[in-house]
Formats: structure tokens, C-alpha cells, sequence
């Protein structure tokens, strides 16, 4: 047993109304089935629409997918019911695209980084300070800045209070869902050193969700393309950066802004 | 701090402003409450002018904004020429009746629209939701005077509320108890046409707030950190929506005097609006502006209350009024 996660066969499917008043079934994922071994980064590239986002969230326990198996750690998390999921669910910790929206404005710093110890019911009100302390440490925040509000810092720095906020628990599993699109270029870099950092020190294993193929060949041992709802390419990060199998894959990784681009683009066919 | 001082100072010209335009306008309207007594052929056109002149109604405009606002410090309010008596005092005792109507109104509809609200964002677009839609949408586009008149229909011929007034006619010499439960009869019709006209409203707008914030990525980091449903429904995503509501709530506040004239007038509750509607037919000037200095103050102080809870309830106001 050398994967953390498993995901065999996911699908989900919604039913939405039309104006008229019809319905109509829309496939959002389909036979999807990857794999992460611990301590490792699988990247999740596609377009948007693609499937990225309602896959995190089914694999986060926050959408149940329509049919399929997540298995983490051993264990089956599906079919779990509620008060189960609250024990599943310190294990797979999720960081948004949107610093400004995915804090609470209304916690200060070390509020927000010890919410999810309160929810838990972990540790007392000292130590869930302290640990709050430690952890925005961890991320670069200094000290001083634990009772400031969401509003008052900058977006690299809302980043890193959401990861800090998502290291509280422990978890095993990181979801990164399009954790760095909304940052400018350097400090997309510094949150990506951040990240890579804390998995070395941690043993974290990344389920990273981006767009732009430049940051997941440069943060992720395998990735994995996506259109439509489906996999549509699997396999290690190098591979499918030098020699691309789909059109869109090769169409994406031309999308990826980097100096001298056009010269070492692969061909589209 | 200078943030309250600020706003009271908003109010107090506000408040300035509205007096000064309601007194011109009720002056600027043609007739007064004297002109009717012109066509008695018993009353002399002398004794109106001596009355016009008894209360200082040929004195020029200014003057009598001045001898008003001068009355008003000293707590009247000016003078009303049907009841013969300072306008504040008889003011109050119908303020207190219509409040006693809508603050009851109000505290039930918001406790049913609170639940009803968050529950039909949760379920947005399932069966539970449309029929609470429909219903709310039903609601929205009936008048309050058709509802009103409905109610007291079924009233009527149901006999299960007392159809009018206040108080029974035998009230005098009922225990206190008795006394109280008889106003808290006669109270259920106006209330419940109070709350079918304010419920929709409210319903909605506690539906969109709490749907709009329920899809916000911290919302689903806190599900993610295993938080219960109802902690976070209420706790979460209801003080995230709150200001809006709490801006609502300063209008629900601020509509406690003027709300109810029409469900008064209808259901003959002993209110501000029967006795104002005698006023304007009457052109019992200073009463009506008093009633609409009275309606304007709620709606200064249910603003003013709006405020003071988005400032304390919202880290981001403060963060801004001490920045500035």
C-alpha cells in the first residue's frame, strides 16, 4: 500500500433546469481514476469547465460524487456519513484561488489559523495560540501580525495564512486549487518555494489544480490533463512536458507564459 | 468614535431639513383647517380671522417655523386646532399604540424569516425552495389594503379575532391579566397582516445574502475543517450576510411608525395612522407634521441602529473608519 490516494472510476453528474422549465443532466466528471503516493505532487491541469474544481471538492468530502471510489489512506471515504466525514476531513485540507474570499474577514490572523483546532475540538484556548503561532511562523507571517484582519494584508500574504490555516489540522493531503493563479509572478514563486518547503519538512503530498502547465512542471512529479470531465493524460510531470500525447496538452503547455516560449514550444499537430 | 459623531450629525440635519420641508409644504397646500368654517353662514368671517389670528395662522412662514421649532424645545410640538390640545402628547399615546402593533410585527417576522431564509438558500432550486418562492412571490404581489381586508373578512365570518379597536368595550372592568390577554386578541389580525406584508420581503432578501456567501471559499474551508451544518449556517454564513440584513432591519426599524398607517386605518387600531388621516382630511397641519417628524426619526434612528450594528458586527467598517 505505497498511495495515499486513490480515486477509481469518479463520476458526477448534475441536474440542472433549463429556462423552459426542462432538464437536462450534466456530466461534470467521467471514469475518472488517478493515484498520489505520499509525500509526492500530482498536478491537475485543464481548462475551466474542465472538472478541476468539482473534483477537489469531491475528493474533500464537500460534493458526493455520483458514483466511483475515493479511497485515502487505506481507507474508503464515499459512502461515509456525516459525523464519519468529521473525522476524514482533518486529513484532506483544501487552499483556494481567491485569497480576498477564502478567509473569514471578520478573524484576525491567529483566529483563522486556530479555527480549525476549535472545530475539533483540539487542545485548549493557550495551545491552539501557540500552535496558531508556530504555524503562521511556518508561512513567513511575523509575529506582530497575528491580530490583523484578512483586509489588512497582502494577497501573497492571505495565501499564506490559508495554508497556515490548512497545516493546523495535520492534514495528510493538500489540495491546491488554483492556489497561486490569482498571485503576480513573484509571488507565485515564493508561495511555490513556500510549498515546497513545507512538503520537504512535512511529508505533505499535493493534489495541485492549476491551468498553467509552467507552475506544474515546476511543483509536481506526475500530472495529470483534464477536458470535458475526463483524464485525458496521466503520467510523470517530464514525460508529458517533452513529449505531449493530446492536443490539448500540447495546446495548454504552449499557453504557459515563459520567456522564449515560441522556440521551445512542442509542435501543434 | 468621530465615525458615530459623524453619522449623529447627519441625522440632526436630516432631521433639520425634513421639518423645514414639511413645514413648507403644509403651508404651501391650499386650505386650511379654518377654511371650512367660511361656509358656515353662523360663523362671521370675523370670528375665522380672529381664530386665523388666535393661531398665528396670517403671521408670515419663517415666524411660524420659528414659534414651531420654539414649541417643539418646549416639548408640543405645536397645537392642534381639532383636539384643542399640544400636538406632542396626543401624538405619543398613538406612537405607543402603533408601536406596540409594529414592534411585535416586526421581532415575528424576522424570527420567520431568519430560518425560512437560510433553509431555502440551503435547498436553492429543490421543491422545498420553489414552493417558498411561489408562496413569498404570492405575498409580494398582494396590496396590504386587499390582505388587510381579506383578514378582516375571515375574521368576520370566522369569529376568531375580535374584528376592530384595541380593547373590548367591557375592558374597564376586566382583572390585568384579562386586560392583557384582551389587547393581545384584538392585536392578532393587524399583527398577522403586518407580518404576510413584511415577511416576503424579508424572506428573500435573507434568502440571496446567505445564498450568495454560502458558495465563498472560507465557507467551504470551514466545512472542510469538519464544522457542524447548524454551526455553520448560523454562525458562518449568517454573519457573513449580515450586512445587508442589518441594513434591512435599520428599514424595518425605521418603518415601525409609518408601516402600519394603512392595516391601521383598516383594522381601526387606535394608531398614528387613523388619527393622521383625520389630520390631512382635516388639514390639522401641525399634527401632520408632527406625525411626519415622528416617522422621520425612526428613520433616522432605525439607520442610525443599522450603523452601530454593521460597525460592531463587521471588522472591516472599523478597520476603515480608523483608517480614516
Amino acid at each position: 500500500m505505497d498511495r495515499l490516494l486513490i480515486v477509481e472510476k469518479l463520476e458526477k453528474r448534475y441536474e440542472c433546469t433549463r429556462v423552459r422549465g426542462t432538464k437536462k443532466e450534466v456530466t461534470a466528471l467521467q471514469d475518472v481514476s488517478f493515484s498520489i503516493g505520499p509525500g509526492s505532487t500530482l498536478a491537475l491541469v485543464g481548462e475551466s469547465g474542465s472538472g478541476k474544481s468539482t473534483l477537489a471538492l469531491c475528493i474533500a468530502c464537500l460534493d458526493r460524487p455520483t458514483s466511483g471510489r475515493i479511497v485515502l489512506d487505506g481507507n474508503e471515504i464515499t459512502s461515509l456519513d456525516e459525523k464519519q466525514l468529521r473525522e476524514v476531513r482533518p486529513q484532506i485540507q483544501l487552499v483556494f484561488q481567491d485569497p480576498a474570499r477564502s478567509l473569514n474577514p471578520r478573524f484576525s490572523a491567529l483566529e483563522m489559523v486556530s479555527e480549525p483546532l476549535l472545530v475539533q475540538g483540539r487542545l485548549d484556548r493557550r495551545e491552539r495560540e501557540n500552535r496558531a503561532r508556530v504555524l503562521l511562523a511556518q508561512v513567513g507571517i511575523s509575529q506582530d501580525k497575528g491580530l490583523q484582519k484578512a483586509e489588512e494584508f497582502s494577497g501573497g500574504q492571505r495565501q499564506r495564512l490559508a495554508i497556515a490555516r490548512a497545516l493546523a489540522l495535520k492534514p495528510k493531503l493538500l489540495i491546491l486549487d488554483e492556489a497561486l493563479s490569482a498571485l503576480d509572478c513573484s509571488v507565485q514563486a515564493q508561495i511555490a518555494n513556500l510549498l515546497i518547503e513545507l512538503q520537504a519538512s512535512l511529508g505533505l503530498t499535493y493534489l495541485f489544480i492549476t491551468h498553467d502547465f509552467g507552475m506544474a512542471g515546476h511543483l509536481a512529479d506526475d500530472i495529470a490533463v483534464m477536458q470535458h470531465g475526463k483524464i485525458v493524460e496521466l503520467g510523470a510531470a517530464g514525460k508529458v512536458l517533452r513529449a505531449p500525447e493530446q492536443e490539448i496538452t500540447r495546446r495548454l503547455i504552449l499557453a504557459a507564459p515563459r520567456l522564449g516560449a515560441a522556440a521551445h514550444a512542442p509542435k501543434v499537430v | 468614535m468621530t465615525y458615530f459623531l459623524r453619522r449623529l450629525m447627519q441625522a440632526a440635519f436630516l432631521l433639520i431639513g425634513v421639518s423645514i420641508l414639511t413645514f413648507l409644504f403644509s403651508a404651501l397646500a391650499p386650505g386650511n383647517y379654518f377654511d371650512e368654517m367660511r361656509l358656515n353662514p353662523q360663523i362671521s368671517p370675523e370670528t375665522v380671522a380672529a381664530l386665523r389670528a388666535q393661531y398665528q395662522l396670517d403671521r408670515p412662514l419663517p415666524l411660524r417655523y420659528g414659534r414651531w421649532v420654539n414649541s417643539l424645545l418646549h416639548g408640543e410640538m405645536g397645537f392642534s386646532f381639532a383636539y384643542n390640545s399640544p400636538v406632542a402628547p396626543l401624538l405619543w399615546v398613538r406612537a405607543r399604540n402603533t408601536l406596540l402593533l409594529t414592534l411585535t410585527a416586526t421581532v415575528i417576522a424576522w424570527a420567520l424569516a431568519l430560518p425560512l431564509g437560510i433553509w431555502s438558500a440551503t435547498t436553492l432550486g429543490r421543491v422545498s425552495d420553489r414552493v417558498l418562492s411561489g408562496v413569498t412571490s404570492a405575498l409580494l404581489v398582494v396590496p396590504d389594503l386587499p390582505l388587510a381586508l381579506a383578514l378582516l373578512i375571515l375574521a368576520v365570518r370566522s369569529g376568531w379575532f375580535p374584528t376592530g379597536g384595541m380593547v373590548s368595550v367591557a375592558f374597564e372592568n376586566l382583572s390585568p391579566i384579562q386586560k392583557m390577554r384582551d389587547i393581545v386578541l384584538h392585536m392578532e389580525l393587524p399583527v398577522i397582516a403586518l407580518v404576510l406584508s413584511a415577511l416576503p420581503i424579508l424572506v428573500r432578501h435573507v434568502r440571496s445574502a446567505v445564498a450568495d456567501v454560502l458558495e465563498a471559499p472560507f465557507l467551504r474551508a470551514a466545512a472542510s475543517h469538519g464544522i457542524r451544518r447548524r454551526t455553520l449556517l448560523y454562525r458562518y454564513a449568517l454573519r457573513a450576510a449580515a450586512n445587508p440584513l442589518i441594513s434591512l432591519f435599520g428599514f424595518s426599524v425605521g418603518a415601525l411608525l409609518s408601516g402600519s398607517l394603512l392595516v391601521e386605518v383598516v383594522m381601526s387600531w387606535p394608531g398614528l395612522g387613523p388619527l393622521l388621516l383625520e389630520a390631512i382630511l382635516a388639514r390639522d397641519f401641525y399634527v401632520v407634521i408632527g406625525g411626519v417628524l415622528y416617522s422621520t426619526i425612526f428613520l433616522v434612528a432605525g439607520n442610525f441602529l443599522a450603523d452601530v450594528l454593521v460597525f460592531w458586527a463587521d471588522p472591516r467598517i472599523r478597520t476603515r473608519a480608523a483608517a480614516k
